[in-house]
Order: C-alpha cells, then structure tokens, then sequence
C-alpha cells in the first residue's frame, strides 16, 4: 500500500528541487547570519565589476557609479521606464500563456498514457527546436507582430513546463485520488484540494525557471523584430557601442526580477508550504 | 438507502492481475456473500488472500471484475478508513472533514466540531496531519468517515501498526460511534480478536484465489465481550478452521 501521509509528496518535491530550503543557519547562525553571507556575496560581485573597470578601462567595462548615474538619468526621462515596462509585459504575456498551456498538456500526459503517446513526439520536437528558429518562424508566418512575439517566446517556453508537470502528475498520490473518489469530491475540489498541491511543487519549479529563461528570450524577440523595449534598446546601444547603457538596462531588469522574486514568488511559495512545518 | 431493505448482494465470479511475467494471477474465484443492513460484518482470511481487493472492488476503486454486486454499493453515501488515514496533508483537520462532507449539507462547522470532539480531537482541528500522531491521524480518518452519514462504512484494517494499547482504545471508539450511528460496516483484518470483539458477523475467507468459506455469527452479546470470553471465541474459531484463521 502507499506509504503514510504526506512522504509521497515530499519525495516528490525534492526531486522537483523545490523543497523548502535549510536556511543556513548551522553556517554562521540565525537571520542574521543570513544576511551577512548574502550581503558579502553581493559585495563580492561589486569588487569584481570594479576590478574589470580597472582592467579593461571605463569604455569597455564602465564603472557601476557610471552606470548607476544612467539608470537614474534615464529613469528620470522616462525612457528606461517605458522600455522596461513593455518587456516586463510580454514576459507576463508569454509566461502566463506557457504556464497555461504548458500546464494542461503535463497534466493530460501525466495522467493519460494515449495523451503521452499522442503529444510524446510533438514534445521532442519542441524541445529541441532552438529558440531562434522558432522566432525567426513565427515572425515570418505571422508577422512582425505583438502576437508573433509573445507567441515565439511561449512557444519556447512550454516544452519545459510540459515536461515537468507531466513528472509532477506521475508522481501523484494515487492514494489520494482513491480517498476523494470514495467520498465524492465534487470536479472543482478534486483539482483544488487534491491534484494541485501535489503539482505545486513543480510548478513552482516551472514557474521561476520559466521566469528566467521566458525574459532572456523576450529580449532576442525584441531584438529581431520590435521597436521597443529592453531588448530593442539593448541592440540599438550595441550599434553606438555603448556599454554602459547596455548594463544599465541589464541591471535596471535584473532588479525588477529580484523583487519579483523576493516579494512575490518567495511569499507564494511559503504560503503553500505551510502545512510542512513541524511543531518545534 | 443501503441502511434499510434487503441485504446488500456481493457476487464476485473472477478478479485477477497480471504478474509482472506476464501470466494472469487470480485473486478472487467465486466469492459470494452479503451484507446484513445496519450490521458489523467482518472479513477475515489469511493475509494477501484478496480482502483487500474485494473491499477495493465494493468501493468503486476497482472495476476490472466479473460479477455482479448489488447496485446500491453504487447509489448509497460511502466512506472509507483506510490501512493509512489518508487524510490529506496539505489541508487541517478540519478542512479534511469538511472536504469530505456532502455539498449538500447543511450546518457543517456543527457537524465538523462534533465529529472531531466525538474521537477527542476538538483541540487539533487546525492542525495539519503531519502535526498528528499515527494513532491522532486514524482518530481523524474515522471522524471523517462517521461525520458524512455513510449509508455503509468501508474499513481495511484500520488499527494496524498501533500499539495494543491505542489499537484497543481506538476499537472502543469505533464501537461507540457505531452504536451512536448504526450504519452497514464491512471491516477486513486479520486480526481474528478485534474481529470477534467488533463483528456481529464474520466472514472466512480462503486463500487466494478467494472465495467464502463460512460465515460466522458472533453470539456473543456485546456487554459480555471481555478479554477471555473474546479470546475464547477467537480460538473456537480457529481451531475449526485451522490454517485459515490464526490466533
């Protein structure tokens, strides 16, 4: 029989990698400790910018005051915000419609071995089909589109998703499933109490890798055939060879991710994994 | 519904699996028998003997038979306590009640409160199972199952890996919720002492392929269920079906 409540699951998010983390706290003790390994980490990353500003000279690697100075001047004139701006939707754009589909499609092949066989060859082939192609494809089929954009960096994204929500689905507790049988779960109940969280761990690992590959796509769309946003301002400055500006609106997203992260994704996912904890 | 009216008709000709070699192992050959209304029934035969699957297949859980068993197991209200509470662990106590509550009830923190009071867990509603006890965790499964009303009560041995002590406790408890709310209970254990201190009836089964081989009325009346009159029984049963039932 299924082994007791709740170890399935856990299993299950460790091999997703999204099992809530030790804090390190046997490292140097405490939040605070915490805080000063991260912060020593971020500093390390200045010293090294800075030592490349010493070594190749502010042209090429210009100073993070000098490009500090930019993100403000160009924060001020509205022009990195409205740039930003438009990025930061289509990445949402495209990362919804990946999550969305990519979603469905894991949990059908999770669940079905037709759908597995079904959709197993188109799987394949969208996940090894590189990212330019697909832009340059869609681009040409559809249009120097918004359409085309959001949908080339979807399309990239939801062989990813696909693939780890279908293990997420075979990794499901059928021992649950039989329990809301039994009792008759209404349709809506069996999806919300029972398949979800045991898929949340894996979303939430689809989710932030999504993230990050979804907005580094987003940018060569941008770049290919767009008239604004991060990417296109990242292709404009290259041809002035303006490596500050380049790393200020690097910076300027990288930011906007981190907050993302830290205020949206991290809440997130402690409330769902609340039920974890033990009594101390 | 399954609690009144005739006795509910269990026929099952053939159950079998595939082994992992490909041959088709059977489980269950001709296995008939039924379910008084409003009684204990309880199944007992030598462990991997099929009880399990049988309980599986009345459950709705398992369609992959030949036979026919009453239709009622279909129409009636079930609930089930299962060899692990599956109680999910993502959700409290009190939301694992509820979720298991029919729509269509009403007055359901009432229901809830009562039912987790009944088994002495009114001060862990918010908990989640994983905050529980092995023995909490089952006290909170069988809450579950006796708050939806069931028409017929399903347990797969439901005290096993406790210790004697809880194990008893918990025997108690199920019989003081029954006799609150005598619904149609079928029981499968191996355990031929828990099945004469609870049962009014026991069905034997073989081994595997099973099928009945004696149905059993326990007469002995409920108050004078002690531990010798209990034992006593117990090995009467096995000595006239050696091999089958062990003490």
């Amino acid at each position: 029989m299924a082994p007791d409540t709740g170890q399935g699951v856990a299993r299950a998010s460790g091999a997703a990698g999204a099992r809530p983390r030790a804090r390190p706290r046997d490292l140097l003790g405490g939040r605070s400790g915490t805080f000063l390994v991260r912060s020593l980490s971020v500093l390390g990353f200045f010293a090294l910018w800075m030592a490349g500003t010493l070594l190749l000279g502010p042209r090429l690697c210009p100073s993070p005051a000098t490009v500090a100075a930019f993100v403000v001047r160009e924060t001020a004139s509205g022009e990195l915000p409205y740039h930003l701006g438009v990025t930061l939707l289509r990445v949402a754009a495209a990362f919804l419609l990946a999550m969305t589909i990519g979603t469905l499609a894991g949990l059908a092949m999770g669940r079905s071995r037709t759908a597995n066989l079904v959709m197993e060859p188109w799987l394949v082939l969208l996940l090894n089909a590189p990212a330019l192609i697909v832009i340059v494809l869609a681009y040409i089929w559809i249009g120097l589109t918004e359409t085309a954009a959001i949908l080339a960096v979807a399309i990239n994204k939801i062989p990813n998703v696909t693939v780890t929500i279908r293990e997420g689905a075979r990794a499901m507790e059928p021992a649950y499933m039989e329990m809301a049988r039994v009792y008759k779960f209404p349709k809506a109940s069996l999806y919300r109490d029972v398949i979800l969280p045991q898929l949340q761990p894996y979303l939430a690992a689809a989710g932030r890798s999504g993230l990050a590959l979804i907005w580094k796509i987003v940018l060569v769309v941008e770049l290919l055939g767009r008239s604004n946003g991060v990417g296109f301002q990242v292709h404009l400055y290259f041809q002035m060879f303006d490596v500050r500006a380049i790393l200020g609106y690097t910076l300027a997203f990288v930011t906007v991710m981190l907050l993302i992260e830290f205020l949206l994704v991290q809440p997130l996912e402690r409330r769902a994994n609340r039920w974890r904890s033990r009594p101390a | 519904m399954a609690g009144d009216g005739a006795a509910l008709r269990v026929r099952i000709e053939e159950k079998s699996y595939a082994s992992p070699g490909g041959e088709t192992v059977p489980v269950i050959s001709g296995l008939e028998m039924s379910l008084p209304p409003r009684a204990f029934t309880c199944l007992i035969g030598p462990s991997g003997c099929g009880k399990t699957t049988t309980l599986r297949i009345l459950l709705g859980l398992d369609d992959e038979f030949e036979g026919k068993i009453d239709d009622r197991f279909r129409t009636a209200r079930l609930a089930a306590a299962f060899q692990e509470p599956r109680l999910l662990p993502w959700r409290t106590v009190r939301q694992n009640v509820d979720l298991a509550l029919p729509r269509d009830m009403t007055d359901r923190e009432a229901v809830i409160g009562r039912a987790l009071a009944d088994v002495g867990l009114e001060e862990l509603l918010d908990r989640y199972p994983g905050q529980l006890s092995l023995g909490q965790a089952r006290r909170a499964a069988l809450a579950r199952a006796f708050a939806v009303r069931p028409d017929i009560l399903f347990l797969d041995e439901p005290f096993v890996s406790l210790d004697e002590a809880t194990a008893q406790r918990l025997r108690g408890l199920l019989i003081e919720l029954w006799t609150h709310h005598p619904v149609t209970v079928l029981m499968v254990t191996h355990n031929v002492r828990e099945a004469v201190q609870l049962a009014d009836r026991i069905v034997l089964l073989t081994h595997r392929p099973a099928r009945v081989v004696g149905e059993v009325a326990v007469t002995l009346p409920r108050e004078a269920r002690t531990q010798e009159t209990v034992g006593a029984f117990a090995a009467e049963l096995a000595r006239r079906h050696p091999g089958l039932v062990t003490l």
